[in-house]
């Protein structure tokens, strides 16, 4: 098994098809996303006014929120300590890399694109940042009702804002991997872990040159 | 500047005003809710009021409410709305704090006070507690007499110059400034007049009784006092 860039190149994809994601990274994705979906429901019935009123049952809303929580943290730590941490830390740097044609992407021009478009990497940094300051902002409103010397008025304020910036970026990435007939080929990626040749020598033409390059094909 | 570093400086930077927004996000929320339109401000909780329930805000018709005061008395009552209004009534403006983290400053309250609505019950000599029952069952809640007969708590009947909304406790609702918000029992209809102690409904999930501001709920990292 050979692991470069993040890219595994096996177990072989069927012909015509290249792999894109192993399986770490779609646990890792899934995962998420199960447990991002089940807290921004929680959450928004603790938060609405309209909604609490409507569901009531605050406490025991409340402990549902926070166990997802801890089953999402527990969940997502031992995927990464299980699985291909050497993938993950390729894909990151990768993600870090906003280069000269990420740039351009990002004003508008249709310059080449690697095996994540810059639209992507932000979507990824977004996601990273989000989740790291929701666990940290929710960890001391836990915290403020059991010490209140950590009743600060920030940490709900983050939370709150977390939760309305989340919301527009998990409506974006769900329009871009369902509906928008250029990107939702992607979708595909993420469920069977491959995506046809021809669509990604399209849409990510520098990531098929450098894995040509390097399987020297 | 460095491909590389490019993702990671946005990546720190989201990390970092996250970090700020702890320290000083009220700042900048009390700002947006001003800033916004009421429609939204309808939807997202940004006036600073959140409205928690445990069973959702009760329907309560003001001809047919009765508050009932019972127990240590020697006249238990049943009061209306109107039999309310008559007796005397104070008013006072402080600020309002909920235990998990956000506050309304200023709030405008006009309610009796406890000492004015016992001396019409007329409690026994060994009446110690004041339990408030909601018309949202199961929350319950509980005060001292001394607590209760603080210069600025009351059985509040309007905030800020209007008759409370539904989801703010209409027609009454426990004020005790000093303490966390969970000791505001919303929709009350039966204060029993009580020898004994009986926690409240957040005091049985681990909150403390009495819940002075800055100076209750401690305990988590020292262990239990």
């Amino acid at each position: 098994m050979q692991t470069e860039r993040g890219i595994r190149t096996s177990p072989s994809p069927k012909l015509g098809f290249v792999r894109r994601f192993g399986r770490t990274q779609r646990a890792l994705h899934w995962t998420h996303a199960t447990a991002f979906f089940a807290l921004l429901g929680t959450g928004l019935v603790l938060w609405l006014p309209a909604l609490s009123v409507w569901v009531g049952r605050r406490a025991l809303v409340k402990e549902i929120h926070v166990w997802t929580a801890v089953a999402w943290a527990a969940a997502v730590a031992l995927i990464i300590i299980l699985g291909d941490r050497k993938g993950l830390r390729a894909d990151w740097r990768e993600i870090e890399r906003i280069d000269r044609d990420d740039r351009g992407w990002l004003l508008g021009r249709r310059t080449p694109q690697g095996r994540f478009n810059a639209g992507q990497k932000l979507n990824a940094i977004f996601t990273t940042a989000f989740a790291l300051l929701f666990a940290a902002s929710g960890v001391l409103l836990w915290l403020a009702v059991r010490e209140s010397r950590f009743r600060w008025d920030g940490p709900i304020v983050v939370h709150d804002a977390l939760t309305l910036l989340s919301l527009a970026l998990v409506l974006g990435h769900l329009y871009l991997a369902l509906v928008h007939p250029t990107t939702r080929h992607a979708l595909r990626g993420m469920t069977r872990g491959d995506v046809r040749e021809d669509w990604a020598r399209e849409h990510h033409p520098k990531w098929i040159e450098e894995s040509e390059r390097q399987t020297g094909v | 500047m460095n491909d590389r570093l490019l993702g990671r400086a946005a990546f720190l930077g989201i990390l970092g005003a996250g970090a700020v927004g702890m320290l000083w996000g009220r700042s900048v929320a009390d700002l947006a809710g001003r800033l916004l339109p009421d429609q939204v401000a309808g939807i997202l909780p940004t006036k600073g009021w959140r409205i928690y329930t445990i069973r959702g805000v009760p329907r309560i018709d003001p001809a047919i409410f009765r508050l009932r005061v019972d127990g240590l008395v020697e006249r238990p009552l049943s009061l209306s709305l109107g039999d309310l209004r008559e007796l005397p009534r104070v008013e006072q403006v402080s600020d309002f704090h909920c235990v998990t983290g956000w506050s309304v400053k200023n709030v405008h309250w006009a309610g009796i006070r406890f000492d004015d609505l016992l001396a019409e019950a007329g409690p026994r000599p060994e009446a110690r507690w004041l339990q408030f029952f909601s018309e949202e069952v199961p929350y319950v809640d509980t005060l001292s007499l001394e607590q209760a007969f603080a210069p600025d708590a009351m059985l509040a009947l309007d905030m800020d110059k209007k008759p409370l909304t539904g989801p703010h406790g209409f027609p009454t609702r426990v004020v005790m400034p000093r303490m966390y918000g969970y000791k505001g029992v919303k929709w009350v209809n039966r204060i029993q007049v009580r020898h004994d102690f009986v926690p409240g409904y957040w005091e049985t999930h681990g909150y403390d009784s009495d819940a002075w501001i800055g100076k209750s709920n401690f305990g988590f990292i020292k262990g239990q006092e």
